[in-house]
């Protein structure tokens, strides 16, 4: 993403005019929804159906490219098509639609650049402003492919520096062995015929891209042999090329939550330049070995989090905060003010504040501990202690489980 | 308009939008460039005619330009053959037939197709100058339209100047023969056969272009009485007239067959418009009885052989005999209109069983022999047929679940003996029949699909009703004997059976110990252990022979690993075991999970050898000794192998005994569920036999397969509901869906409804098979192989559950269970292993920690959970999956088994 003016700067943003970006590539969609949030007016190009009726009474409907400007209601993204839908109403007045009209804006980025104006309803607090220096950060490593698989089961996907993207579940069933068995080896190549197939039609290797293969056992070798058997027989150079320099790491199972130990295999840590998702998966895990050890110093849930930043435990030396970039997304001010209001506590404490999403690994691991963990500077030990009841209280999840 | 145009409408499109529902695209002008080549030609053509010229009209040299691509000889020719010297209409000529010569005649449909034969046969041109080339007799031409005729073929500029007859007359008799002289029977080279397609199936009226709407086949009636009976309030007419419309839709159906046509014939895209699209489209009417277009279709092609020119202008170009012009104004609607033909009546009005009449001169020949009258040695029959016999119509289904029938094969008269011959089903039907037969449990209902839609006129909603009506009805559900299985199995006191699994480290002898043991107790035979032991040494591998019986998989065996668990079987005096071989790779542990699954009891087994124990002690020992006992194994077996190596120390043995008694103790073990035998599972020391080694004389004790005799297994829920989860799904002979496992609770007979979890579909039990034997019906702890039936396979997949639909298990995507954490847990992501079943999730919340004993809570919402405590979580999955009270399920993450527990 980039400032649609080149005199505008991060520092020098005024809250009146806006901020007009330029979406210039198709992640830049997933960081315009991280910018977005409810409330926001967005000034974009939208495409509008206008219904004439003529004097006679027939009525012509048309499609008018015009631009916008919507206070937004609610985001919705497609992490697969890269699609951003912007839905709210309509604030400023012009030729086809009227003011209070609702209206949804799909920004998308294709060929073109797109250009946009976002005013912060809440303006621009240290979250959002962090959000923007990550948008607007030009060094970007190209992504990574990676097929997690094991025999019968493979996951496409596609790590970006800031998600990881599923493209593709193949699961075929692979007859086990039986003293009768004899279509196994079949079955199997059918099944990796299949997975180079839909890796092929989901992942664009046309730009110099690694793909990593992970499996237990043999499935990845063999699945890469395949694939240099089938560049062989089909002389086919791009094919040849890809798994020439595919990367075949060893994981514990074909689930994409495994791609969390691949990336942090050496063999892997090797092509994976990507600083960020190295960096956030370093520090998950030190909070997890910091939990596993128990000695107070690794918290989560809100409640004891928030209690620690409030003492100051979450500061220099160490001290790490983990948050859901979610959070920031849409909630209501208050608590949006809340969780600002920790993120800068933090930083004024000299800590560190890490955002992440929940679209890759490390973010989901995170979400399963609530969306929000910290790593103490010192060990505080009955930070859970009160908030008991109040938790047993608003467990509301158990009455809808099945058993 | 252009007079050109004009001609076109006047002429066509009133019997065009009539007959064939084709309207005609009112807008296609000449160009400006056509109309220039247009003038071109006609002046040219009138300087060609010269003062024939006043017996044609400008507007018949235009039509004959632009049907003729402005090709001017053509034009020509085809002018004076039509206008300027009309040959008298010929007779029907009396058609010899091909004088009991075998022909075996077929058109390519592959690359021709039915419209090439139709409008453009180029590869007919090449055919027939083939038949030249093959020194056949130059046949005469003894009429003038023949160079039209020809034209009209193909518009083959190219056709070499070989005069052919339209009525062939046969001057030399045995031509065909020569034809085929030099090729043995049945051994016809590629080059000269050609395949004989079923044209589209056209319903309809019968055969004869009468300008009324055609009558109907009995076939057709039947369908359409169908309909009534459906729709009921349909009047007869509105019936005919849907009937009506079918046949045009069939008719336009065709239309882009002849387009593809015209692709082929380069720019003449416009015309076909005209001649051609209604020639064809003509087609169907002639030949709306649905056996006769293949026919008319094959006499076409015979026109090349025994040559029948009235049939080829008719069934080809809709046009008549001796007026075979085809673009002549009114041609086409006088081929509509025209008597049927002699071969529609043959067809039609003459059932098959004409084939005892006797033609008349004037009766064409419409048949040619098909594979006929030569015998097996290629010899053509001495006896010369008589050519006026009329050939045998036969119709012939295919088989019961074949779409057509129209198969028709016209033959001559031959001697009774021959045709008797042919008149029963051949060899190849008689396997297709059976073929058939034997899938007719899913043939079934595509048969009762296929039979309605022959009915031409019923509408597809009743044919779709129809089939819905009978799918229930067609396969017969597998009959139930009804039997009361827990009395059964009280009269019948069979063996008892039971299951282990072998578990251990990687390389532990798992896999080899069990081939011994299985070539000690003559299951499998020393000539298969040699066998394999002579592959595994060319493989370099010479110690694995063994551990091929079990490890069958090419991928198992270039490796030496075992990847999956193998299951065979072997009978002692008085139990019937089920080895379940597992892997020792941690990768592989899943598979293992499977295994232990299934089983009563366990042999572990440990590699007695320097440093291999310690080893496997941090390794899978540990882990796999885990994973039994929350599975719920409680007795082990310990397999202390290769005691060999250490030369059967007794103080090795002892060493690892106490130590795995107390390991084993501390994961729950009873002493009294623990067994510990010295073995050597490559020379097979103490599994079935005593050792004969003086070195292992200090062992008194039991012998592995002893040890496992005294093994009880556990008690079977035979009362509670069916619970069998599939160990693996796969295609047989029986059935498509054949399934294996093992029956956890409850029984199963032949016969019986099933339920398959997760998919929620009902099943059949067609047929059981317990210990590769049928039987009738089986219980818990049994493992069993069921034929289903009344399923599609993609309804079945490995860890399903199959239960009882009265009481069907439960499916979800979140469970609580109580789970003994084996090393720390916090909410993270697992997966969560239950048999076959593996499914990623996470852990959602910790609800509280508990006491290992009593259960009751210790802790409320612990932040973590710490190895060896019992806790209550809940855990989520990413999709639905049949869960129950008191099943054992295993979370593993990170490579590492982090719990195992129960379903609460």
């Amino acid at each position: 993403m980039r400032f649609a003016s080149k005199k505008q700067t991060i520092e020098g943003i005024d809250e009146d005019a806006g901020v007009s970006l330029l979406i210039v590539e198709p992640e830049d969609m997933w960081h315009a929804n991280n910018l977005i949030s409810d409330g926001d007016v967005v000034h974009a190009p939208a495409f509008r159906k206008v219904t004439t009726t003529t004097a006679t009474g027939s009525k012509v409907v048309k499609n008018v490219r015009t631009n916008l400007s919507i206070q937004v209601k609610s985001t919705f993204f497609d992490p697969h098509a890269s699609e951003l839908k912007v839905s709210g109403t309509v604030v400023n007045e012009n030729d086809w639609v009227s003011v209070g009209q609702h209206h949804t804006i799909t920004l998308k980025y294709d060929k073109a650049d797109i250009k946009f104006t976002i005013w912060k309803s809440n303006g621009w607090d240290s979250v959002a402003i962090q959000s923007l220096k990550e948008a607007l950060s030009e060094d970007r490593p190209e992504a990574i492919a990676a097929v997690v698989m094991q025999e019968g089961l493979a996951n496409i996907c596609l790590i970006t520096e800031f998600r990881t993207i599923l493209k593709q579940r193949i699961d075929s069933p692979i007859p086990k062995k039986r003293s009768t068995a004899k279509e196994s080896s079949g079955v199997m190549s059918a099944f990796y015929d299949k997975t180079l197939a839909s890796l092929r039609n989901n992942i664009d290797f046309s730009i110099p891209r690694t793909l990593l293969l992970a499996s237990p056992g043999f499935s990845a070798d063999d699945f890469r042999a395949y694939m240099q058997s089938e560049a062989a027989r089909t002389g086919d150079k791009g094919l040849q090329k890809i798994a020439r320099e595919a990367v075949v790491v060893q994981s514990t199972s074909g689930h994409v939550h495994s791609l969390n130990e691949v990336l942090k295999s050496t063999k892997a840590k090797k092509i994976v330049q990507n600083a960020k998702f190295a960096t956030e998966s370093n520090l998950m895990d030190q909070f997890y070995d910091r939990l596993r050890k128990d000695d107070g110093r690794a918290w989560y849930g809100t409640k004891p989090v928030e209690k620690a930043v409030a003492e100051g435990a979450v500061g220099r030396g160490g001290g790490v905060l983990f948050v859901n970039n979610g959070f920031f997304r849409s909630m209501d001010v208050a608590t949006r003010k809340r969780y600002v209001g920790l993120v800068d506590k933090v930083k004024e404490d000299g800590g560190e504040v890490r955002l992440l999403s929940s679209d890759d690994e490390s973010g989901k691991r995170l979400e399963s501990l609530g969306g929000i963990a910290a790593v103490l500077t010192y060990p505080i030990l009955d930070l859970d202690e009160d908030d008991e009841e109040e938790e047993v209280a608003a467990g509301p999840d158990e009455g809808d489980m099945v058993i | 308009m252009s007079r050109h145009q004009y001609i076109r409408n006047l002429d066509y499109g009133d019997a065009v939008d009539e007959y064939e529902g084709y309207s005609e695209e009112e807008n296609d002008e000449l160009s400006p460039e056509d109309r220039a080549l247009m003038n071109q030609g006609t002046a040219d053509v009138q300087a060609a005619l010269g003062v024939e010229i006043s017996k044609v009209t400008v507007a018949q040299i235009e039509e004959a330009l632009w049907h003729y691509y402005y090709d001017v000889d053509k034009s020509v020719a085809y002018l004076i053959s039509k206008f300027v010297n009309p040959r008298p209409k010929a007779t029907k000529p009396a058609v010899q037939p091909p004088n009991g010569k075998s022909v075996t005649c077929a058109i390519d449909t592959s690359t021709a197709g039915l419209p090439l034969e139709l409008g453009i046969p180029s590869h007919w041109a090449a055919k027939y100058l083939d038949l030249t080339d093959t020194g056949l007799p130059a046949l005469q031409t003894n009429s003038p339209n023949s160079a039209a005729w020809r034209q009209s073929i193909g518009h083959q500029s190219n056709t070499r100047a070989l005069s052919i007859s339209t009525p062939v007359s046969f001057e030399h008799g045995t031509w065909i023969s020569h034809f085929f002289q030099d090729m043995p029977w049945g051994n016809i080279p590629k080059h000269r056969e050609t395949t004989f397609i079923a044209p589209p199936k056209r319903r309809g009226g019968l055969l004869g272009g009468s300008g009324m709407p055609p009558k109907m086949s009995k076939l057709q009636a039947l369908a359409a009485a169908r309909k009534k009976k459906a729709e009921e309030k349909k009047a007869i007419d509105e019936k005919a007239e849907q009937t009506r419309m079918q046949v045009e839709d069939l008719s336009m159906e065709h239309t882009p067959a002849g387009k593809e046509n015209v692709l082929m014939a380069g720019p003449s895209n416009k015309r076909l418009k005209t001649s051609e699209s209604i020639a064809q489209s003509t087609m169907p009417l002639l030949g709306s009885q649905p056996t006769q277009p293949e026919i008319s279709h094959q006499s076409g092609v015979m026109t090349k052989v025994p040559g029948e020119g009235p049939l080829l202008g008719q069934g080809l170009f809709g046009g008549r005999p001796g007026s075979s012009t085809p673009d002549a104004p009114g041609d086409g609607r006088k081929a509509i209109m025209a008597e049927p033909s002699a071969f529609a009546q043959l067809l039609c009005w003459n059932p098959p069983t004409s084939r005892t009449s006797n033609g008349s001169e004037s009766d064409p020949l419409y048949g040619f022999g098909c594979g006929y009258g030569a015998d097996n040695k290629g010899n053509p029959p001495t006896k010369p047929l008589d050519p006026t016999d009329w050939f045998d119509v036969r119709k012939r289904k295919r088989d019961d679940s074949g779409d057509f029938d129209e198969e028709v094969i016209l033959y001559p008269n031959l001697p009774q003996s021959v045709r008797d011959t042919f008149a029963q089903p051949s060899p190849d039907d008689v396997v297709l029949a059976a073929q058939a037969k034997a899938k007719s449990m899913k043939a079934g209902p595509k048969t009762a699909a296929a039979q309605p839609k022959k009915k031409g006129t019923a509408s597809t909603d009743a044919v779709t009703a129809s089939v819905d009506g009978l799918r229930i009805s067609d396969a017969p559900l597998p009959k139930s004997r009804n039997l009361d299985v827990l009395s059964e199995l009280e009269k019948s006191k069979p063996k008892k059976s039971a299951s282990f699994v072998v578990v251990g480290h990687v390389d532990a002898g798992k896999s080899t110990m069990m081939g011994r043991l299985l070539l000690d107790l003559k299951v499998v035979d020393q000539r298969t252990i040699d066998k394999l032991q002579k592959e595994a040494k060319t493989e370099g591998k010479g110690s694995f022979g063994l551990a091929w019986v079990l490890d069958q998989r090419p991928e198992e065996r270039s490796r030496g690993i075992t990847m999956d668990i193998a299951t065979r079987r072997f009978e002692t005096e008085h139990t019937a075991f089920t080895i379940l071989d597992a892997p020792g790779h941690a990768e592989y542990i899943y598979n293992m999970i499977a295994g232990a699954s299934q089983a009563d009891f366990a042999i572990l087994v440990i590699d007695a050898s320097i440093d291999a124990f310690e080893s496997g002690l941090k390794g899978q020992t540990r882990e796999h000794s885990l994973l039994i006992r929350s599975m719920g194994v409680s007795r082990i077996i310990v397999a202390i192998n290769k005691l060999d190596t250490v030369a059967w120390s007794q103080e090795r043995f002892s060493e690892i005994k106490d130590q795995m008694s107390g390991f084993l103790s501390t994961a729950n073990f009873q002493h009294k569920n623990m067994a510990f035998v010295p073995v050597s599972g490559l020379n097979g020391d103490n599994l079935v036999h005593r050792s004969r080694d003086p070195a292992a004389s200090w062992y008194t004790g039991p012998t592995l397969v002893e040890e496992l005799e005294n093994s009880e297994p556990s008690a079977r829920a035979l009362t509670k509901p069916l619970r069998m989860t599939v160990f693996e799904v796969y295609r047989t002979m029986q059935s498509p869906v054949t399934v294996s496992g093992r029956i956890e609770a409850g029984s199963v007979q032949m016969g019986d409804a099933l339920l398959v979890q997760p998919s929620g579909q009902k099943a059949y039990v067609k047929s059981i098979l317990a210990n590769e034997a049928p039987v009738d019906w089986a219980v818990a702890g049994q493992n069993v192989v069921l034929h289903l039936s009344h399923i599609d396979p993609i309804h079945v997949r490995d860890g399903d559950i199959i239960c009882d639909p009265a009481k069907p298990v439960p499916k979800a995507d979140t469970f609580k269970m109580k789970a003994l954490a084996f090393d720390i847990l916090m909410p993270m992501p697992v997966e969560v292993h239950r048999g076959r079943l593996n499914q990623a999730g996470k852990i959602e919340t910790i609800s509280a920690l508990l006491d290992k004993a009593s259960g009751s809570v210790v802790k409320k919402n612990p932040k973590i959970v710490k190895p060896a405590m019992v806790a209550r979580i809940v855990v989520k999955l990413e999709s639905q999956v049949p869960l129950e009270p008191g099943q054992r399920v295993v979370l593993r993450s990170g490579g590492q088994t982090v719990a195992a527990g129960l379903l609460e």
